[in-house]
């Protein structure tokens, strides 16, 4: 019954997304208010029936009721709550639903927090997002319907790829939908912009909050996968450019450049027709990103889905939506016009090369992860171009975009000189040699790559600091007037101080890890000693046991540093019950210059020997916390007193709510 | 109008990936496997594991008589799973079994044929994976079935399981002899 509760929400909700977006869009063309006001109750109306769908789903998969097929591909009795929770979006229909369930959240925020908005804006904003939404369900529903039942029921299901058992991983597809759907608002704006034919200071405002909250969401996601793929994969790496990586990284770069531009058009009134054009390139990159991971079209680790069916229709929903929007901006953009003119070297000239770089790098992402698949269509092969394509194309590209990140916000909007901001800069400057040769010092015979990617954070790390010291004038004026400056800096700029501190934290983790790594991959009996990194890995030999639904072998491994006990290291093998496949649970010890990272591998021969895998990764925690900086300080941003003006009464909320507020 | 042109280029852009795309999909991830099914198999020749024993093996020792080629390597977990699985189908003697040896390092292999055991008729050591190229491996382990004209008759990807091996493995192999 349940199964076919959520079944029947599903077509309703799809039915209600028809009438969502032809009333509005008809309604806002030709003036007709009622019509356009249908938008708000149908928009809250699919909430209520997607969450219903989800909510069944989810009682399906928690009481494992096998005569659901998806439940049973994916689901086992003897898996623990969480992770019969989180098997709900670990496959292909049911991460589709999560999709739909986000789209409508979004919606039904625009609904009631958008009271502010223009009548007609709002009505097109919420019938694009019920087009989008309807494509969805008419793909899910006609090729992915997770509702499918299945006769006989088996006794019981067939498992979640045990790689997906894990706490990071429960919530990466989620944090990631956000960020990618949420992008979706953006678009919605874009379209209906172009529709109206006006794009204004107050449009910018408008949707700012929003990619400001897809972008948190976005980062937060991203970091959590490339933090599940560092302990769960158990190989000590962070990145690897896999296709899926790259899928939800694509999005990351042109929506920071969306970021910035938006500032431009909503303090300057320019660069219109290029912003439009990022909000629909970025969605476009979400759009893509699911697509290259559920088509099939690349295969990988992570994708679930490898149906041609599927694929087809992907292809054809991508077309009408990105072909049409662009189509759409072929032939409405050439109309807005802007005003704000600009000198190459002022703010805005410095957010435009932020916003030629991250596309630059976002084409180049784009290029090598469908680069194979051009190859493969015209008969050259199966080919992978890998890490050393990314790293030659990426590294050139980002190191001037740094040196020029701590320059551009000291920069004067309209026009500026060079020479005023760089010599405030002496600061950084010094910095950044300072720690260039002390890094110099301690790795001597390192890449020089490291060397220059912790003197670049450096440089942009003091540098993003300058420029909050001369925007409260510390120094030049009485510290009572720098404090009541610092005091009344909006929570905007401050948003931007920090991102860019994170991003600075986060480039000297990523240099440090690439370039000064140790690892040492032996057999290793008990007694056995290794030295990696300074610190001294003594093995204690493995012992066998149990856990809910696998068997593992842990490890012991005792460190020490220069003679003294320094902390006991326990990595897993786990070997799960159904499917018999085995998964490594690196033990991690995180200290402020590094990790310590142990993976215990087979049994070697007799006499208790293991293989084991030590690494030690120099500045990983970094990567991390300079991420989480970043994310703070665009939810800072995010409750900037601007994003609520208009609504000044409503204080409390977070998140997607305070967003709304626009 | 050059700034009208300037507006249609992305949507341009976005019709050639489509495109593309489209093409993409007329390839199906799961063609592929089969691909290479009743073609004669690749002309090769492999040396042997750097420091183990025998000749190699080449496209011509696997004519005239069935045989199976089993890729697998050090590195390769699900590998080590599914060996004695090969080591039991090599005991059968219903087929000789080679063992091609993908993308390891000569040392690494010899430890883990003398540590799991080594019942290959012969092994080659496939260093850069160019022959893998040829014969379509895209992951490890794999094993196909050669009939005594040296066509490729069966394909198996991913490890054997016990099922496998006796409900397709072994019967495919009975139904070429006869």
């Amino acid at each position: 019954m349940t199964a076919e509760i959520g079944h029947f929400a599903l077509i309703l909700a799809l039915l209600v997304g028809i009438v969502q977006a032809a009333l509005p869009l008809y309604g806002a063309h030709h003036g007709i208010r009622p019509w356009m006001a249908v938008a708000k109750p149908a928009a809250l109306v699919q909430l209520a029936l997607v969450t219903t769908a989800f909510g069944c789903l989810m009682q399906l998969y928690i009481t494992s009721d096998f005569s659901v097929l998806n439940v049973v591909s994916n689901s086992h009795t003897a898996k623990p709550l969480l992770y019969k929770i989180s098997g709900v979006w670990g496959n292909h229909e049911g991460s589709l639903l999560l999709w739909v369930l986000i789209l409508a959240l979004f919606g039904s925020a625009v609904a009631l927090f958008g009271a502010n908005l223009p009548p007609s804006l709002r009505a097109r904003v919420l019938g694009i997002q019920a087009l989008i939404a309807v494509g969805f369900y008419l793909f899910m529903l006609l090729t992915s319907n997770p509702f499918q039942r299945i006769t006989p029921p088996p006794l019981n299901g067939n498992d979640l790829n045990p790689l997906l058992q894990d706490p990071g991983l429960a919530f990466h597809p989620p944090m990631l939908y956000l960020g990618y759907v949420g992008f979706s608002m953006a678009f919605s704006f874009a379209i209906a912009a172009l529709i109206e034919g006006r794009v204004d200071a107050t449009w910018a405002r408008w949707v700012r909050p929003w990619t400001l909250a897809a972008w948190c969401f976005l980062t937060a996601g991203i970091a959590l996968g490339s933090w599940w793929a560092y302990y769960e994969l158990g190989w000590g790496g962070w990145w690897f450019w896999d296709p899926v990586e790259n899928a939800s990284f694509m999005p990351w770069l042109a929506g920071t450049a969306l970021l910035h531009s938006s500032t431009v058009v909503e303090k300057r009134d320019t660069l219109k027709g290029w912003t439009i054009l990022l909000a629909i390139v970025t969605f476009s990159l979400s759009l893509l990103g699911t697509f290259l991971v559920r088509s099939g079209v690349l295969t990988s680790v992570h994708a679930f889905a490898t149906d041609p069916a599927r694929g087809v229709f992907i292809l054809m929903l991508l077309i009408i939506v990105i072909g049409g929007s662009l189509a759409l901006f072929a032939v409405r953009g050439p109309a807005l016009v802007s005003t704000g003119l600009f000198q190459p070297i002022s703010r805005e000239g410095a957010l435009l090369l932020n916003n030629l770089v991250m596309v630059t790098a976002a084409a180049a992402v784009l290029l090598g992860t469908l680069y194979p698949l051009v190859l493969d269509a015209v008969g050259g092969g199966k080919v992978s171009v890998g890490p050393p394509f990314f790293n030659a194309v990426f590294i050139p590209l980002m190191v001037p975009m740094i040196v020029a990140m701590a320059v551009g916000p000291l920069l004067a909007w309209k026009r500026a000189d060079l020479a005023p901001a760089l010599s405030r800069l002496w600061a950084a400057a010094l910095a950044a040699l300072a720690v260039m040769a002390l890094a110099w010092a301690a790795m001597t015979g390192g890449p020089l790559l490291g060397v220059a990617g912790v003197g670049l954070a450096a440089w942009l790390f003091v540098g993003t600091l300058v420029e909050l010291a001369s925007r409260i004038r510390l120094f030049r004026d009485s510290a009572a007037d720098s404090l009541g400056r610092l005091r009344r800096t909006p929570r905007a700029a401050w948003g931007m101080t920090l991102a860019h501190l994170g991003l600075a934290i986060a480039v000297a983790g990523m240099a440090a890890a690439g370039a000064w790594k140790t690892e040492s991959i032996q057999a290793m009996k008990p007694g056995d000693t290794v030295t990696v990194g300074g610190y001294a890995f003594t093995f204690d030999g493995a012992r066998a046991g149990r856990g809910p639904n696998y068997q593992l072998v842990a490890g012991a491994f005792r460190v020490s540093r220069d003679g003294k006990p320094f902390v006991t290291l326990m990595p897993e093998r786990r070997v799960y019950d159904v499917g018999q496949r085995p998964t490594t649970e690196a033990a991690i010890h995180t200290t402020f210059w590094g990790d310590l990272y142990a993976v215990i591998g087979e049994a070697e021969g007799a006499a208790g020997a293991y293989v084991t895998r030590i690494y030690f990764n120099p500045l990983v925690a970094w990567m991390w916390a300079g991420v989480l900086i970043m994310v703070a300080g665009g939810v800072l941003s995010l409750s900037d007193r601007r994003h609520r003006v208009g609504a000044p009464a409503r204080r409390a909320g977070a998140g997607v709510a305070q967003a709304a507020r626009a | 109008m050059p700034t009208r042109a300037l507006y249609l280029l992305p949507l341009a852009v976005f019709l050639v990936m489509a495109g593309y795309f489209a093409l993409g999909l007329t390839k199906d991830p799961k063609i592929i496997p089969s691909a290479l099914i009743d073609k004669p198999v690749p002309a090769f020749k492999l040396p042997p594991i750097e420091g183990g024993k025998g000749n190699g093996f080449s496209s011509d020792d696997l004519k005239g008589d069935i045989t199976v080629v089993n890729v697998f390597a050090s590195w390769c977990i699900p590998c080590r799973a599914e060996h004695p699985l090969v080591t039991e189908l090599a005991e059968m003697k219903i087929a000789r079994v080679y063992g091609l040896n993908y993308k390891d390092k000569p040392a690494d292999a010899l430890r883990w044929l003398s540590a799991l055991g080594d019942s290959y008729y012969a092994t080659g050591a496939d260093r850069d994976g160019r022959v893998g190229i040829d014969w379509g491996v895209y992951g490890v382990p794999e094993t196909f079935i050669v009939d005594r004209f040296g066509k490729i008759r069966h394909k198996q990807v991913g490890p054997m399981s016990p099922d496998i091996l006796r409900k397709q493995i072994v019967p495919i192999i009975r139904d070429l002899k006869k």
